[in-house]
C-alpha cells in the first residue's frame, strides 16, 4: 500500500513536471515566435556592443611622449605580476651575498604633508597611515623588481609587505623611543622570513615568502616611503586629490649577518623624478650607528588609475534598457491583448506560469548579454590598445566573469522587469520604474552632482549595485586611492553588488506571484 | 448662425479649436495615473533635492559647490515620471484603440496632437513650479545648517537672486521640453514601452557615455553640447559660467531643438500613418 503511494505520488510529481515542461515550451514558443522579441534581443547585443565600440573610438591616452619613446604613465612600471606599481624609496643598502639577515631597530618614524585640506597653505607635520620605514631584501634596484619587506607604518602597525600586492600585519602601534620596533629579514635560499620584536630579545615571526630565483648576491638594507596624501575633497562626485609628503625615520642597531667581509652602507633614491620638487629628494644621515632616512615615494600597487576591459562595456546600459523594455513587455503585451487570460486558462498554475516566462526571458537576455559582451570585449580591448591606452590586465578568471557577469546583470534585470510588469501591469510606468531604478543610480554616482558618501550608499541599496560584477581592477587595503565609480571601482565587492540585484528581483518575483494568484486576470 | 460663427472662430484658434483642447483635458483630467504621475514627479523631485541638499561643508574647507544646481538634482529623477505622463497620453490610446475614435471626433490630427501637447504642457508646468519651487525651499531650510551660510559665501537661496531665478525657472521648463520631446517620439513608436525606453535611453545614457569618453575633449565637448540632458541641465549652472561648454540658455534651446524634431516628426508620421 507504501509502495502503491509512493508510486502514485512519483507519478503525480512526473505529471507535473512535464505541465512545467509544457508551459515553459509555450513561452519559449511565444518568444521564438514574434519577431519582434526576437529583434529586440538582437538590438540588446548590438547596442551593448555599438556603444562599447563608440566609447572606445572615442578614447585616446594623454601621452605626449616622442614618438617612438614610452609612455610615462600607469604600466611603465609593472611588478612581478604584471600589475602596474609604484616603487620610490629611499635605500641605504649594502651586497649580501649567500644566506644573512638584516635586523633594524626603528625608534622614530615623522614626516611633512603639504597642504592638507585643513590647511591648505602649509606644510604641517604628519605622518600618513600608510608611510613605511623598515628593512628590505630585492634582487635589484630595478624597478618593479621582486621584494620583501618589514617594517613600521604611519598607523597600521608593524607589516610585511612582498611583491607589492601582499600584506600581512604585525605587531599593532605606533613606534617611538618609549616603544620601539626591531624589525628582521632573514634569508634562507629563495625564502625570506621577517621577523619583529619589541625588545630584541623576544623575536616573533609574522611570515614568509619564496622568491622564485633569487641570486646569489641580493640588495638588503633600510628603506623609507611615504604615498601621496590622498583626500576626498568636501566637494562632490568623487573629487579626491593627492598631494605630497614626506615621511623620516630613525634607525639604530643596524646588522647585516653574512659571510662575507662586512661593507660600507650606500644611501640613494630609487625611482627619483630628475628636477622634481625639493622635498620629493629625500636625504641620509649617519652619527654613531643612527641612520635618519628621509623620502617620499610608495612600494605598492598603483589604484585608481588607467583602465581595464570594464571601459569597453559601456554600452551595457543601453543593453540594460532594451532588456527592460522587452522584459515588461512580455508580461504588459499579453495583458493589453487580452492573451493573458488564454494563457492562465492554459495553464491554471499561475506561479508556474510567472517561473516559465522568468526561465525564458532570463535565458534569452542573458545570452543577448553574453553575446555582445564577449564580442564587445576583445574589439575595444584591441582599439584601446591601438590608441595607446594603458589597460589594467586582468586575469582569463576575473575576464570571464567580467563578460558571463554583464550577461547575469542583464538577465536578472530582465526578470525583475517581468515581475514588475506583473505587479503593475503597465508598461510606461513599470519601465520607468526599473530604468529608474537601476540605470539612475550610476548617472547620479558619475555626472559629480552627489557628495561621495551618498554615491556609495546609492550603489550599495539600489539594483544598480549589480554593476560591480563588471569591476575587474583589484581594490587594495594596504593603498588609499580614489576608489571611484569613474575609475571602475564599486563600494561592494563584485557578488556581493550582483546578490543585491538578484534580492530586488527575488522579492519582485516574490510579490508578482501573490498579486497574480490573488487578482482577476 | 451662430454654430457657424463659432465654427469659423473656432478654425482661427492656434491648435485647431478650443473643443480639441476641451476634450483632451478631459480625457488627461478623468484618467487616475496622470493625478498619481505628477503627485509622484513632485515629491521624487523634491525628495532628492532635500537629500542632496542635506550634504554637509564641513567647518573650515572651501566647498566648490554650485547650491541652485544642487538642490535641483531631483529633476533628474522627477523627468522620468514626467516622460511616462507624457508618453501614456499618447500611446495608452494607441493601446486601447482610442486613438481611432478620437481621430474619427478630431479629423486634423496635427490639430489634436497640438492639443494634446498644449495640455500636457500645462499641467507640467503646474507640477514643474511646485516641485522646483518645494526644491528650492527645501535648499533654503536645509543648506545654512550644514554649513553653506551666507558668511562663507552661500547666500540664503532665494527666486529674488537673477541666477537662481533662471535655474529654477529654467528647470520647469526643462521639464516642459522633455515631456514634449516625449510626446513626439511616442507619436512615431506608438508603443508605450517602447517610447519610454527610448526617451529614457536618450536622456540617461548621453551622461554615461561622457563619463566614457571624458578623456577626449572633442568627444565630451559634442556630448556635453548636443544630449538633450546635459545640454538642457546647463540651465541649472550658477556659478562657473565662463567655463560652460555651452550657455545656459543656449543649451536649453538645444533641448528644445530636440523637442521641435520629436514633435515634428510626430506630426509627419501621424499624418502620413493609418492609425
Amino acid at each position: 500500500m507504501t509502495a502503491g503511494m509512493t508510486a502514485r505520488r512519483r507519478a503525480g510529481e512526473r505529471a507535473r513536471q512535464a505541465r512545467f515542461g509544457l508551459v515553459l515550451r509555450a513561452e519559449w514558443t511565444k518568444i521564438r515566435t514574434v519577431r519582434g522579441w526576437v529583434i529586440g534581443m538582437i538590438v540588446a547585443a548590438l547596442v551593448t556592443v555599438a556603444l562599447g565600440l563608440l566609447s572606445s573610438l572615442a578614447t585616446h591616452s594623454h601621452c605626449f611622449a616622442r614618438p617612438g619613446q614610452a609612455c610615462p604613465g600607469p604600466g611603465s612600471i609593472v611588478g612581478p605580476g604584471g600589475e602596474p606599481v609604484s616603487d620610490g624609496y629611499y635605500f641605504v643598502r649594502q651586497p649580501l651575498a649567500g644566506n644573512g639577515s638584516i635586523t633594524a631597530k626603528v625608534t622614530s618614524l615623522a614626516g611633512l604633508i603639504t597642504y592638507p585640506p585643513d590647511h591648505p597653505n602649509a606644510i604641517v607635520s604628519g605622518v600618513v597611515p600608510w608611510a613605511k620605514a623598515g628593512v628590505i631584501i630585492e634582487p635589484s634596484t630595478r624597478q618593479g623588481s621582486a621584494y620583501a619587506a618589514v617594517m613600521v607604518t604611519g598607523s597600521h602597525g608593524v607589516r610585511m609587505q612582498y611583491n607589492y600586492t601582499s600584506d600581512l600585519a604585525g605587531l599593532p602601534g605606533g613606534v617611538s623611543a618609549a616603544s620601539p620596533r626591531w624589525l628582521r629579514l632573514t634569508r634562507s635560499g629563495d625564502t625570506l622570513t621577517g621577523y619583529q620584536s619589541a625588545d630584541g630579545t623576544h623575536w616573533t615571526e609574522i611570515g614568509a615568502v619564496t622568491l622564485a630565483g633569487l641570486p646569489v648576491t641580493v640588495q638588503a638594507g633600510l628603506f623609507v616611503a611615504s604615498p601621496s596624501y590622498v583626500f576626498t575633497t568636501p566637494g562632490f562626485g568623487g573629487g579626491f586629490a593627492g598631494h605630497l609628503t614626506q615621511a623620516t625615520a630613525v634607525f639604530d642597531h643596524v646588522s647585516l649577518q653574512d659571510k662575507a667581509a662586512r661593507g660600507t652602507w650606500a644611501g640613494g633614491g630609487v625611482g627619483v623624478i630628475p628636477g622634481g620638487p625639493a622635498l620629493a629628494r629625500g636625504g641620509l644621515k649617519e652619527s654613531a650607528g643612527r641612520f635618519t632616512v628621509t623620502r617620499t615615494g610608495d612600494i605598492a600597487p598603483l589604484a585608481g588609475v588607467g583602465r581595464s576591459i570594464e571601459a569597453t562595456l559601456q554600452g551595457t546600459f543601453a543593453g540594460l534598457i532594451v532588456v527592460i523594455v522587452l522584459g515588461v513587455m512580455f508580461v504588459t503585451a499579453e495583458y493589453r491583448r487580452g492573451l493573458i487570460r488564454t494563457t492562465l486558462a492554459a495553464s491554471p498554475r499561475r506561479g508556474q506560469v510567472l517561473a516559465a516566462k522568468a526561465i525564458v526571458i532570463g535565458s534569452v537576455s542573458f545570452v543577448a548579454g553574453l553575446v555582445g559582451a564577449a564580442a564587445v570585449v576583445p574589439l575595444g580591448e584591441h582599439i584601446l590598445r591601438a590608441h595607446g591606452v594603458y589597460l589594467h590586465p586582468v586575469s582569463t578568471l576575473t575576464g570571464l566573469r567580467v563578460i558571463a557577469g554583464t550577461g547575469a546583470l542583464l538577465a536578472v534585470t530582465a526578470i525583475l522587469a517581468l515581475a514588475v510588469g506583473v505587479m503593475l501591469r503597465r508598461s510606461a510606468g513599470a519601465v520607468t520604474a526599473v530604468i529608474v531604478a537601476t540605470v539612475l543610480p550610476l548617472v547620479l554616482a558619475i555626472s559629480n552632482v552627489l557628495p561621495v558618501g551618498a554615491t556609495d550608499w546609492l550603489l550599495r541599496l539600489t539594483p544598480a549595485a549589480a554593476f560591480a560584477i563588471q569591476q575587474d581592477v583589484p581594490q587594495y587595503s594596504q593603498v588609499i586611492a580614489a576608489y571611484t565609480v569613474t575609475r571602475g571601482y564599486y563600494p561592494l565587492t563584485p557578488w556581493a553588488g550582483f546578490a543585491v540585484l538578484c534580492g530586488y528581483a527575488a522579492l519582485a518575483l516574490i510579490l508578482a506571484a501573490v498579486l497574480l494568484r490573488k487578482r482577476a486576470a | 448662425m451662430t454654430e457657424t460663427l463659432g465654427r469659423r472662430g473656432a478654425s482661427r484658434c492656434p491648435f485647431g479649436s478650443t473643443r480639441a483642447l476641451h476634450a483632451e483635458w478631459t480625457k488627461v483630467r478623468t484618467v487616475a495615473g496622470t493625478f498619481w504621475l505628477l503627485a509622484a514627479a513632485i515629491a521624487l523631485t523634491v525628495t532628492v533635492g532635500a537629500a542632496a541638499a542635506a550634504t554637509r561643508c564641513p567647518a573650515g574647507l572651501a566647498c566648490p559647490v554650485d547650491t541652485a544646481r544642487l538642490t535641483l538634482t531631483g529633476v533628474q529623477l522627477g523627468q522620468a515620471l514626467i516622460a511616462t505622463l507624457a508618453v501614456l497620453v499618447i500611446s495608452s490610446e494607441y493601446s486601447t484603440g482610442m486613438i481611432r475614435i478620437t481621430l474619427t471626433a478630431m479629423p486634423r490630427r496635427p490639430a489634436m496632437l497640438a492639443a494634446k501637447a498644449v495640455v500636457l504642457v500645462g499641467l507640467v508646468l503646474a507640477a514643474g513650479a511646485v516641485a522646483v519651487a518645494g526644491s528650492v525651499l527645501a535648499g533654503r531650510v536645509i543648506l545654512p545648517g550644514h554649513g553653506f551660510t551666507a558668511a562663507r559665501g552661500f547666500p540664503l537661496e532665494s527666486l529674488a537672486d537673477g541666477p537662481t531665478l533662471r535655474a529654477a525657472a529654467g528647470s520647469v521648463l526643462y521639464l516642459a521640453l522633455i515631456a514634449l520631446l516625449s510626446l513626439g517620439i511616442a507619436t512615431v513608436v506608438r508603443d508605450s514601452a517602447v517610447a519610454i525606453g527610448v526617451v529614457l535611453g536618450l536622456l540617461y545614457l548621453s551622461p554615461i557615455i561622457l563619463s566614457a569618453v571624458a578623456g577626449d575633449p572633442v568627444w565630451s565637448h559634442r556630448l556635453e553640447r548636443y544630449a538633450p540632458m546635459n545640454a538642457g541641465l546647463t540651465i541649472q549652472d550658477t556659478t562657473g559660467l565662463h567655463g560652460l561648454p555651452i550657455s545656459p540658455w543656449g543649451g536649453l534651446g538645444v533641448l528644445a531643438a530636440w523637442a521641435a524634431a520629436a514633435m515634428l516628426a510626430g506630426v509627419l508620421v501621424l499624418r502620413w500613418r493609418d492609425a
